[in-house]
């Protein structure tokens, strides 16, 4: 559908012309815009929207490592209590991972988030 | 010349002791104390004979209301309003120690993991107790996401339940390592200046308008890494809040 449009707009207009041009370029930003639109609103609303890229990729990261380190852990702390070396610390750091992951789609917005679903 | 040198808590004086270990008023304890100072003058001088047109402090003190209401808003509904102080309390209080430690000879106590740690497991314990207490036994369905297939779910909810203990983690570490960071970056090239101003003299001096600049830049940065993470760290808490409020259906 995308090449549909892109072609007529190609056809109806000169291509050397610069207005044309920038009217194109213009309407190709629209579409993007309106392309990337649903992540977007997703996370927009209630994400700090002024947040610069770098406190963003922060987050996330934080995010991540947050959920591996809380799985290692609760591993090995059980491990200690229950004598169950190294079953525990294996899969609670798998799990943590597991956690970690899902913790940074719902910060970034890609997983929907438990509270949205009411 | 340290750039660690800066985060160094100072003794002042001993106010008691516990057991063993005696308690001091440390230059870190100075500048928090220093923050609600100023805070609850601001507010209480802004507010007092509050007229119909505001002054300057009182739409200062207004305006600060209005944002974490309409944060805490967006984020929890109008019930969510009830932890309006806390969230506000929180928010003003990082947001004036952020700022504080861009204050030449302050002290930035967010940069310590114990103070920002100590607030999101406030935070954190708050939402889990006011979930309880409010919901009972209901609010541990918020480990339990609906229309996942039975087989699967026993590995779901533990995943649910490391995420959620996570949170004060990633919470504040972010706070504490945004504020490190910065203010090593800004020792370390001040550090530069007195380097080559040293190792070469007038040449160096003059050369030192290079890392100067890059302070002026790391500076508007950092003024603004400080509100950012102020509003950060109050925006989760708002999202962790709403989870009390309304845990899953």
């Amino acid at each position: 559908m995308a090449d549909g449009t892109r072609r007529e707009d190609e056809r109806t207009e000169p291509p050397d012309n610069e207005a044309a041009l920038s009217a194109r370029l213009k309407r190709l930003g629209e579409r993007l815009d309106q392309a990337s639109r649903p992540s977007e609103t997703d996370f927009g609303a209630r994400q700090t929207n002024d947040t610069s890229a770098f406190a963003r990729g922060f987050r996330l990261s934080t995010e991540l490592v947050g959920g591996v380190l809380v799985g290692a852990g609760l591993g090995w702390l059980l491990d200690r209590w229950l004598g169950t070396t190294p079953w525990g610390l294996i899969v609670f750091l798998l799990l943590g991972f597991a956690a970690g992951v899902l913790n940074v789609m719902r910060a970034a917005g890609v997983a929907p988030d438990r509270n949205l679903k009411d | 010349m340290d750039p660690i040198h800066q985060f160094t808590i100072v003794n002042l004086f001993p106010i008691g002791k516990i057991g063993n270990a005696e308690i001091f008023f440390t230059n870190s304890a100075l500048f928090m104390v220093a923050a609600v100072i100023l805070l609850t003058g601001f507010l209480v001088v802004g507010t007092a004979g509050a007229k119909p047109v505001p002054g300057r402090l009182q739409s200062a003190a207004e305006l600060t209301y209005e944002f974490v209401a309409t944060m805490l808003r967006s984020t929890g509904g109008n019930e969510g309003m009830r932890f309006f102080p806390f969230v506000f309390t929180i928010f003003m209080f990082v947001l004036l120690l952020n700022l504080f430690g861009l204050i030449p000879y302050g002290f930035s106590v967010t940069s310590h993991v114990i103070i920002t740690s100590v607030l999101a497991l406030t935070v954190f314990f708050t939402v889990l107790i006011y979930g309880l207490v409010r919901h009972g036994l209901h609010f541990f369905n918020l480990f339990v996401p609906k229309g996942v297939p039975i087989y699967i779910l026993p590995m779901i909810v533990a995943i649910e339940i490391l995420s959620f203990i996570s949170r004060p983690i990633s919470h504040s570490v972010r706070l504490f390592a945004n504020m490190l960071a910065g203010h090593i970056a800004l020792q370390v090239f001040a550090g530069f200046i007195i380097l080559l101003g040293t190792a070469l003299g007038t040449i160096g001096w003059i050369g030192g308008v290079l890392p100067f600049a890059m302070i002026v830049a790391l500076f508007a940065l950092e003024a603004l890494v400080a509100f950012l993470q102020a509003y950060v760290f109050a925006i989760l808490t708002c999202i962790y809040l709403n989870d009390a409020i309304h845990p899953g259906h």
